[in-house]
């Protein structure tokens, strides 16, 4: 009989876990095979798969076990955990990928490797998925950790004062709790793959060094996520082409709000509702060309960077940011611009005041405002790249078939320097139907229905984060879900901006949606806004959370803080509960998924 | 009756006096109009629910209802505003409205373009004013009509004083509106029964003017019920009654058409409100009220019988109706400038195009208005031909008056040829649900072409009287118009002609749903007949009638033998 195990057709396993459970057995011995087994009734015995956490048993063969822990918002910090542990799992004996808070916090002072990549948000706030992890860590009840060996990947936006401040935190919290660091803390701003790629390198040396000759390879598999593997990606964009690019604001609203329509047909892409859609937008030809006029070149320039050699056009059309400032941008253009405003703003340490300054350029206001000199390709080198940006999908599958829908503000500062445009939303706002978009999906586990569809929904998404929302009551509508869909939506005027007001009034009628609650702030004296309405509401918002509810909440990062305070109200007053006991009321919701939150 | 009620029927009897689910409607932020029963008992409150009929598709495609806001019109017997209430209505119109004042054909404002969640705080203001807008609009008595103009002798204040009494007098009774508007506590049970109306009020609108002659301004044959005061030597002493007027008409509805009043007799002023009153409630009681379309007191007249009907009046009166008095009208428009009433004060009547008080680049009627109000100690006075006047000035001040219009531009708004001076419209496209065709937005097109026309015949200073009118409902009274455009579909128009001078006799269809190439060939022939064969001081109407391009309508004289 051949060594060979001939693995059934098994109805749970697809024809690639089957394949990799193929390639996991063959070759082991039953030491390994039996540890397997019992890993695998250890899964099984937790329950709910899709929530079950590595056993806490330790495995039969000893081997170094490495932990990657991630807590990502937009999912940047999940990449990069999840390239490290690929890069690990060539390393190490046991390699997991844990999600924040999936992580089950007792396991923390038996660990003995942990790398940690987290992302800091707006003003120095931790990632929703890793809310409970940074309190539990930095809180009196952390344990002392002298057994532990660490590093920590911090990912962050430079341009705001507490750039990385989560990462950093975490970093000099574990040393005070004994741990030792394994190298220093990693700070990657926008461009992550310039810090991290190295950042991982070292990761591997380190892991390298401290393994223990001859220990079997063990691969477990990101548990927390469930996101089918697709071909298009961030890097290798899938050319979609736009079917529907309508404005849903009306003409006397200021704001500009569009609905797009994208076809997916043949693309392979899936997304479920909460899921993000990924666009490589391209600057406006007209900021391009106004900053090679500006910098006195031609945009024929060659720059070579890394590999890449593009023409100055090319490299600032769709490679370099050309909206957003930078401090290190500023930094270097002060040395040729021998401005000494320039320098002055840079020496202030009022960091408020440098951000807003920021905030109300683009860099060709500031070439404009204090000429310097750049060569193509000194230029090229001090802009940061061009991201991907993310939108919430406006639909559902189950509705719409191969087609993605987005709502997309169009952002449109008028400033003292002139109309300053979104650069995605901008360039979604003038391409035209028919035209190809570069898009890829984004998955957001952190943001999904509830399975058990019976249960009731609050979906709090003013503007347009309203956008899931949509998608979300189309895929219950649909799955004929009898839970209850309560959405309360805001903006300022009624009139101009109740994005999909015909849809929502058919899907009230159609007993699609139940309860609708509408803020709009500038149609009355005092301004309201969807918080209040959840106050209003508090007993009921209450009374649906006790009976299992899901709340999610999209929108402005302030809106969801608001939101947040106004949750915690209801809970002190309609559950009677005080304060604290309110906080872990909603710490407990959202570890157990029943509140969500997407705000950008 | 034993036809199926109209559905509007039902609806008032069950509307708890005219309450529905106002309120409700009102609080709900998920439309920014109200539910459709509602909009119905609003027209009750003063105020229509319209839409913006130019962005209904384009809010369609971006998933937004039509573009839902509510025309408030004021009741305003005989069109009389204190400068302190015109400057009230002139911020509210600019603070919740769009586009300045409108002054309409029955003498009241018109405020346009308010949004669902300002229209309480509309109303409430325009209350504040001491103006209200009860039954402005609605199966009720409308805004009641006098002869504007002040000028001719003591009289017009005791008509004007009559007619404020009779709009008071035919007032809802219910509270409805001032729990709705002004935040009255509702009393239970203590709701006011509705003495002249009953439960379901009038089959339809009522409209009432008073005419002082020898200027026929209020159209009064086009009224259900008119009064033409009877002043001798000075003295008011009472009122030939006419009754049965009207102007709606469907078209492509044979059993629908315009309708002068008859004249039933004379009456003594002291009669006036038990007159009024029976025949509003003869109406009430013998009007259609499955057919809304012949619910209008002409067709109950035609339908009972003239006879019939003034028997039943005086039955209900208690005295036989002597004949009416001899009286004499010189035309239906308005004296423009400076004229001197009879008292020594002044009173200077400006054109006003389509009653329409907005600023332009180069007439700024809202601006120059407001800037009078503020000066003005007299009073103001709406026309039914959609003018005002600043009436009761001084002859001291009348140099400040002067400066003031100047200064805006409104010191010229007579120039320009004559037929602009008399030209009416209604509010049509793009608010008004009825509309099939443009009036007041093309009214300066159509007059620039018209007056082209006449200028090359030498008829640039012939007053004739013109009025466009976007349905067949007949806001601007088209068919009392020597030419007229009805409009039946965008860009097309029934064009009328042959009415009088006078407002006496009703025009006819000339040429039906033909377009603007077709109206001006046939006015231009029509013009060059008429500047080489008329008679000494003919008009147009006149002309037409005399030879034969349009069959003699019909005419008043020929009714005043019954």
């Amino acid at each position: 009989m051949s060594a060979q195990l001939i693995i059934p057709p098994i109805p749970a396993l697809d024809e690639e876990r089957s394949a990799l459970l193929a390639r996991l057995t063959s070759g082991l011995d039953v030491a390994a095979l039996n540890w397997i087994s019992g890993y695998a009734a250890g899964l099984a015995a937790r329950g709910v798969p899709a929530l079950a956490t590595l056993p806490v048993a330790t495995p039969a063969v000893t081997a170094l076990r490495v932990t990657v822990l991630y807590g990502s918002q937009t999912g940047n910090a999940k990449r990069e955990a999840e390239r490290l542990h690929e890069s690990l799992c060539g390393e190490a004996g046991e390699v997991r990928l844990v999600r924040a808070d999936a992580y089950p916090m007792r396991e923390l002072a038996e660990e003995r490797v942990l790398f940690i990549v987290i992302s800091t948000q707006g003003e120095g706030e931790p990632p929703d998925d890793a809310r409970g992890f940074v309190e539990f860590v930095c809180g009196r009840r952390a344990p002392k950790l002298d057994r532990l060996q660490f590093a920590v990947l911090g990912l962050g936006d430079a341009s705001y004062p507490q750039f990385n401040a989560i990462g950093r935190r975490l970093d000099a919290r574990l040393e005070a709790l004994g741990a030792r660091r394994l190298f220093a803390h990693g700070d990657a701003d926008v461009d992550v793959a310039s810090v991290a790629a190295p950042w991982i390198g070292r990761a591997c040396e380190h892991v390298r060094a401290l393994k223990p000759a001859s220990s079997p390879v063990i691969v477990a598999d990101d548990v927390a996520t469930g996101t089918a593997l697709v071909r298009w990606h961030k890097e290798q964009p899938y050319l979609a082409e736009l079917l529907v690019n309508q404005r849903i604001s009306a003409r006397d609203s200021t704001q500009e709000v569009r609905h797009l329509e994208i076809d997916l047909a043949d693309s392979g892409l899936t997304y479920v509702p909460g899921d993000a859609l990924g666009i490589r937008p391209r600057n406006a030809a007209v900021v391009v060309d106004r900053v090679i006029a500006r910098l006195g070149l031609s945009g024929h320039e060659s720059v070579r960077i890394g590999d890449e050699i593009r023409s100055l056009q090319d490299w600032l059309g769709g490679h370099r940011e050309l909206t957003r400032l930078h401090r290190g941008f500023v930094q270097q253009h002060a040395q040729r611009a021998k401005a000494p405003l320039l320098d002055a703003m840079l020496a202030n340490d009022d960091a408020m005041a440098f951000n807003s300054w920021l905030h109300a350029r683009q860099i060709d206001d500031v070439l404009n405002e204090f000429p310097g000199e750049w060569s193509a390709g000194e230029f090229v080198a001090a802009l940061r790249p061009l991201l991907p940006r993310l939108y919430s999908i406006a639909s559902s599958r189950k509705a719409v078939g191969d087609e993605a829908h987005l709502t997309v503000a169009v952002l449109d500062n008028a400033g003292p320097f002139g109309a300053h445009r979104g650069v995605a939303s901008g360039f979604l706002a003038d391409v035209e139907v028919g035209a190809s978009l570069p898009i890829f999906i984004e998955s957001n586990d952190r943001f999904r229905l509830p399975l058990d569809a019976a249960r009731d929904v609050i979906m709090i998404g003013p503007g347009t984060g309203v956008a899931p929302f949509r998608g979300f009551v189309q895929e219950r509508t649909a799955i004929g879900a009898s839970g209850r869909n309560w959405l309360i939506f805001g903006a300022r005027h009624q009139r101009s901006q109740f994005l999909y007001q015909l849809e929502w009034q058919a899907a009230l009628k159609a007993g699609q949606l139940q309860r609708l609650d509408l803020a709009f702030s500038r149609d009355s004296a005092e301004p309201v806004y969807v918080q209040q309405r959840l106050i209003e509401q508090g007993r009921d918002v209450y009374a649906w959370l006790e009976a299992g509810a899901h709340l999610y909440v999209c929108g402005a990062t302030a809106m969801g803080r608001s939101v947040h305070a106004a949750l915690r109200d209801i809970v002190i007053e309609h559950g009677g509960r005080d304060a604290e006991a309110a906080d872990e009321y909603l710490s407990e919701l959202q570890r157990s998924g029943c509140y969500a939150r997407d705000v950008y | 009756m034993n036809e199926v009620l109209s559905p509007v029927e039902t609806l008032k009897r069950g509307s708890r006096g005219l309450r529905g689910t106002l309120r409700e409607s009102l609080g709900d932020a998920i439309t920014g109009g109200l539910r459709e029963s509602d909009t119905q008992l609003l027209k009750f409150h003063g105020s229509y629910q319209q839409d913006d009929r130019d962005l209904r598709d384009e809010r369609r495609r971006q998933k937004l209802e039509p573009a839902y806001s509510f025309m408030i019109r004021t009741r305003l017997p005989g069109g009389v505003a204190t400068p302190a209430q015109w400057l009230a209505l002139d911020a509210l119109a600019a603070r919740y409205g769009n586009g300045g004042l409108r002054l309409t054909t029955r003498q009241a404002f018109q405020i346009h373009g308010i949004l669902k969640h300002d229209l309480k705080p509309t109303i409430a203001a325009i209350n504040q004013t001491l103006i209200d807008t009860i039954a402005a609009c609605g199966d009720v008595n409308r805004n009641v009509m006098v002869s504007a103009n002040p000028v001719e002798s003591r009289a017009h204040a005791e008509v004007q004083a009559c007619a404020q009494a009779l709009s008071e007098h035919l007032l809802p009774q219910s509270r409805a509106y001032h729990e709705i508007w002004l935040d009255e506590q509702a009393v239970i049970g203590a709701d006011a029964s509705e003495p002249v109306y009953g439960p379901t009020y009038l089959p339809r609108k009522f409209k009432i003017g008073f005419a002082i002659t020898p200027i026929n301004d209020v159209d009064v044959f086009s009224q259900d019920l008119g009064f033409i005061a009877i002043i001798e030597q000075g003295e008011l002493v009472g009122f030939n009654l006419l009754v049965g007027g009207g102007m709606g008409v469907t078209h492509g509805d044979a059993r629908t058409y315009p309708r002068l009043a008859d004249e039933l007799g004379f009456i003594r002023k002291d009669q006036l409100i038990t007159v009024a009153t029976a025949v509003l409630t003869t109406q009430r009681d013998h009007g259609n009220r499955s057919d809304r379309k012949l619910s209008r007191l002409k067709y109950t007249i035609d339908r009972l019988g003239l006879d019939v009907f003034k028997r039943a009046l005086e039955a209900l009166v208690g005295e036989s109706l002597p004949p009416p008095r001899a009286y004499r009208f010189d035309h239906t428009g308005d004296r423009f400038g400076w004229v001197e009433g009879f008292d020594g004060r002044w009173h200077y009547t400006l054109r006003i195009e389509s009653g329409r008080v907005r600023d332009t680049d180069t007439v700024r009627l809202l601006s120059g208005l407001r800037a009078i109000a503020r000066v003005h100690r007299g009073d103001f006075r709406l026309t039914p031909n959609q003018n005002v006047i600043v009436a009761n000035v001084d002859a001291n001040e009348r140099a400040l008056i002067d400066v003031l219009l100047d200064d805006h531009g409104l010191a010229h708004a007579l120039h320009g040829a004559a037929i602009r001076r008399f030209a009416l419209a209604c509010v049509a496209l793009p608010t008004c649900g009825l509309a099939m065709a443009e009036a007041e937005r093309y009214l300066p097109t159509i007059l620039d072409r018209m007056d082209a026309l006449l200028s090359r015949y030498g008829l640039h200073d012939e007053p004739i009287v013109f009025r466009i009118s976007g349905c067949p409902n007949g806001c601007s009274r088209p068919y009392l118009a020597e030419i007229a455009l009805v409009g039946k579909a965008p860009g097309r128009y029934n064009l009328m002609l042959g009415a009088d001078f006078q407002g006496r006799r009703l025009n006819r269809l000339h040429r039906e749903n033909i377009d603007e190439a077709a109206i001006l060939t046939e006015l231009d022939v029509l013009f060059a007949r008429f500047a080489s064969d008329r008679e000494a001081g003919e008009h147009f109407g006149d002309f037409v009638v005399r030879v034969g391009i349009v069959r003699a309508p019909q005419f008043i004289v020929a009714k005043l033998s019954v």
